[in-house]
């Protein structure tokens, strides 16, 4: 091997089939590899037709071993199971459990897609990897520090999942599409006759089928031999007033207004969910603005930390347009007081708030 | 990439076909076209060679040729022994093949009692235990002859003395023991025994079944009258005469190079000894194939370790593969009781007609540069 190689993560998609693809192009020694996360055969009960858009299929895998083939890379399926059931999906299940909505997305690219990735890629000799991912990362002279932007494919841009990224991480990261709009990867896949080309793109959280979390975690927990909790409650008024029943906490999230099994005169939204109690208060819509919140582990990336208060644009899900807010330090570094300017829709305990100045991602931290 | 000079060390996984055996193919292949069962002079003469296979490999067993049954492979050796032997109760071991295991699974969700017998840290099967397993409604007895991750060769003369007296049949997988071991069907008393081609320098897609004369076996597909109503199809005869010649290759090297790889085996397991420290023999040391060799890496990720040999060259394997090609860990490493953490650490080296001391010596520099470099990064295994 004269150069290093560069150790790239392939799904099977045309994104990171692209990557690979164009970084060979460019005369790297590339090392193609793909991940395996996720046994799907494992929750039988959950099986669906088609099964579009899930990960770690045997399709998916086929599909990056023949863009491997067809580039000319060494290719391997690397086994991260054992890690991925650790790491990402026992605490989804759990913060589901506790009546927070998490996104294991984040947990997946911090714990699994980075850290275990760029450990399987140093183990075989490569100190960088390259993903799929549409962001982009720029050393910053003047601080020192490696930057996170977004992608110039503002529709694409995947930032919001990648705020826990370490210094570390970055330094060791290429985003080759970052700087492409997802037409113009579908073209160069063409011109290149990548086999994936026009496959389409994945959706939802991956391990989950249809979005349905309750289902996945039904079949999960019984798989685990973990008993499914009673979680039977009451669905309650702001002001503690009975107006129903419901079979879990974990069926619902915060804003969410179809499915209360509720007919009233006026629309009716989950303002918030409690484990604790098992109890779901809904409200009107302006029950569910709120004008202020903590972030707490907050990861900064482009930015070592705030001291006086700083504006910024918040995002608190990904299809969040972002707020403008200003961030308001507190006596702890990894935590920060966040004020919209204007107060903002269903603010979920459990989802990540990453904040940014324009293109630059500052940091991102996770809703108290 | 690819100016990589290539080495390979996992002939348990499969073997290239031997120039000698692949002469005989090619030619087979271009000229007896032959249907085995046609009366006419094309099909005598493929009956000739399939035939003539037969004894070669009934040879090599020392087994008639009436009792040897051609097959797609090792798979569906085990198969027909297992489904075929019909038992209301079947004692298997831990460590068996997934041919074997998953083939009992399927006994079992059909009817069948299964027993599965625990082995000891050497990774060997105690026929006391086989015996006190036994119940008046057993069926079969199936016992692999070699383990294919460890090498470990079990005690099947021990275990065949047991069954017979009991009055039952005794089948074992004998895949991997076959050219590595002598294998005399006579002094090991077995009813049934499996082999494959292309663990025996024969090309994929052709083994065999041997079944004891008067054995009862019923069959497990339904077609012509082949194989003595024990196999329906159209034998696959220049795969089988491939097989014959390399039975046949196996006769007159199976002293020389058994001695020889085995040399190569220890030679590697030594230096690694020698020269990696936290490293180790998984199973024991005695009584195994020659050219299998189990080690484990303390701190090391078995996964990442392939695929740094990989990249510098040389072909090794860990775990058994599934369906995507992804890793998992191996039922045999802790059926013997290593622990999650030993067994994820451990690579097997299988060797075979094509390696050299060169060879050897190559990989132990190549192993101990990849063990140092992944301590060094601190895997988490």
């Amino acid at each position: 091997m004269p150069e290093q190689p560069i150790a790239v993560a392939m799904s099977g998609g045309v994104d990171s089939s692209t990557v690979a693809a164009l970084l060979v192009r460019q005369g790297h020694s590339i090392v193609g590899m793909t991940m395996q996360l996720w046994n799907q055969r494992r929750l039988p009960d959950l099986a669906t037709e088609g099964g579009v858009g899930r990960c770690c299929s045997l399709d998916d895998v086929y599909d990056a071993r023949r863009v491997a083939e067809q580039v000319g890379i060494p290719y391997y399926v690397v086994n991260f199971e054992r890690q991925f059931e650790e790491q990402v999906v026992k605490p989804f299940v759990d913060e589901y459990l506790a009546g927070r909505t998490p996104i294991p997305c984040t947990l997946c690219n911090n714990y699994i897609k980075f850290d275990r990735f760029l450990e399987m890629a140093d183990s075989v000799g490569a100190r960088q990897i390259a993903t799929g991912h549409y962001a982009r990362v720029r050393f910053d002279q003047a601080s020192g520090r490696y930057q996170l932007l977004r992608a110039v494919d503002d529709s694409k841009d995947q930032t919001y999942f990648l705020c826990g990224l370490t210094q570390t991480q970055l330094a060791r990261t290429l985003f080759p599409l970052g700087e492409l709009t997802k037409p113009e990867v579908r073209e160069l896949a063409r011109s290149m006759d990548l086999a994936v080309a026009s496959k389409h793109d994945s959706q939802e959280i991956c391990f989950v089928p249809n979005g349905d979390y309750a289902a996945f975690m039904d079949a999960y927990l019984k798989d685990t031999g973990r008993d499914v909790p009673s979680m039977r409650g009451d669905i309650v008024t702001t002001d503690g007033r009975k107006l129903g029943e419901h079979d879990g906490v974990h069926h619902f999230t915060v804003g969410q207004r179809k499915g209360l099994g509720i007919a009233t005169g006026e629309p009716l939204y989950v303002i918030s969910t409690d484990a604790a109690s098992q109890r779901v208060v809904v409200g009107g819509n302006d029950d569910l603005l709120c004008a202020r919140f903590f972030a707490k582990r907050v990861n900064w990336i482009s930015i070592a930390r705030v001291t006086v208060p700083v504006r910024a644009q918040v995002k608190i899900r990904n299809k969040h347009a972002g707020a403008a807010s200003t961030l308001y330090a507190t006596e702890d570094s990894k935590r920060v007081e966040v004020v919209f300017n204007e107060p903002q829709r269903a603010v979920t305990p459990g989802q990540g708030a990453v904040f940014y100045d324009g293109d630059l991602v500052l940091g991102g931290g996770w809703i108290e | 990439m690819n100016s990589v000079q290539r080495f390979y060390f996992d002939h348990n996984a499969t073997t290239p076909v031997a120039p000698e055996v692949l002469e005989t193919l090619v030619a087979c292949l271009g000229q007896v076209y032959g249907n085995a069962s046609s009366i006419h002079h094309f099909g005598q003469a493929a009956k000739q060679r399939l035939e003539g296979a037969r004894r070669q490999l009934a040879s090599l067993i020392h087994a008639s040729p009436t009792e040897l049954v051609f097959t797609s492979g090792g798979t569906e050796a085990d198969n027909l022994a297992l489904l075929g032997s019909r038992p209301a109760h079947i004692i298997t071991s831990s460590i068996e093949h997934p041919a074997v295991l998953a083939t009992c699974a399927q006994l079992e969700r059909a009817g069948t009692a299964v027993t599965v017998l625990a082995v000891g840290s050497g990774g060997l099967v105690n026929p006391d235990d086989v015996r006190r397993a036994l119940r008046p409604d057993t069926g079969l007895v199936s016992i692999m002859h070699a383990n294919n991750e460890l090498g470990v060769v079990q005690p099947i003369a021990e275990i065949a003395r047991i069954t017979r007296e009991a009055g039952v049949p005794l089948h074992s997988d004998g895949v991997q023991a076959l050219g590595k071991i002598p294998v005399d069907v006579e002094a090991l008393g077995v009813d049934l025994y499996s082999m494959s081609g292309h663990k025996l320098y024969a090309p994929k897609g052709v083994g065999a079944l041997y079944v004891r004369k008067g054995t009862r076996l019923a069959p497990i597909a339904y077609g012509g009258h082949h194989e003595r109503d024990r196999r329906a199809g159209t034998e696959n005869v220049p795969g089988i005469v491939a097989l014959g010649a390399a039975a046949d290759l196996a006769a007159s090297e199976l002293a020389e190079e058994s001695a020889r790889i085995g040399a190569l085996r220890d030679r590697l397991e030594n230096a690694v000894l020698d020269r990696i420290s936290g490293s180790g023999v998984n199973g024991a040391r005695w009584n195994r194939t020659p050219n299998t060799s189990n080690l484990y890496f303390d701190g090391i990720d078995g996964e990442a370790l392939v695929i740094a040999l990989d990249l510098r060259g040389f072909a090794v394997s860990t775990g058994s593969a599934c369906s995507s090609g992804a890793i998992t860990p191996s039922h045999v490493l802790t059926a013997i009781g290593l622990s999650a953490d030993r067994a994820r650490s451990s690579l097997r080296f299988s060797l075979g007609r094509s390696n050299t001391a060169v060879q050897v010596d190559a990989l132990v520099d190549a192993l101990e540069a990849a063990v140092a470099h992944l301590r060094r990064i601190s895997v988490h295994a």
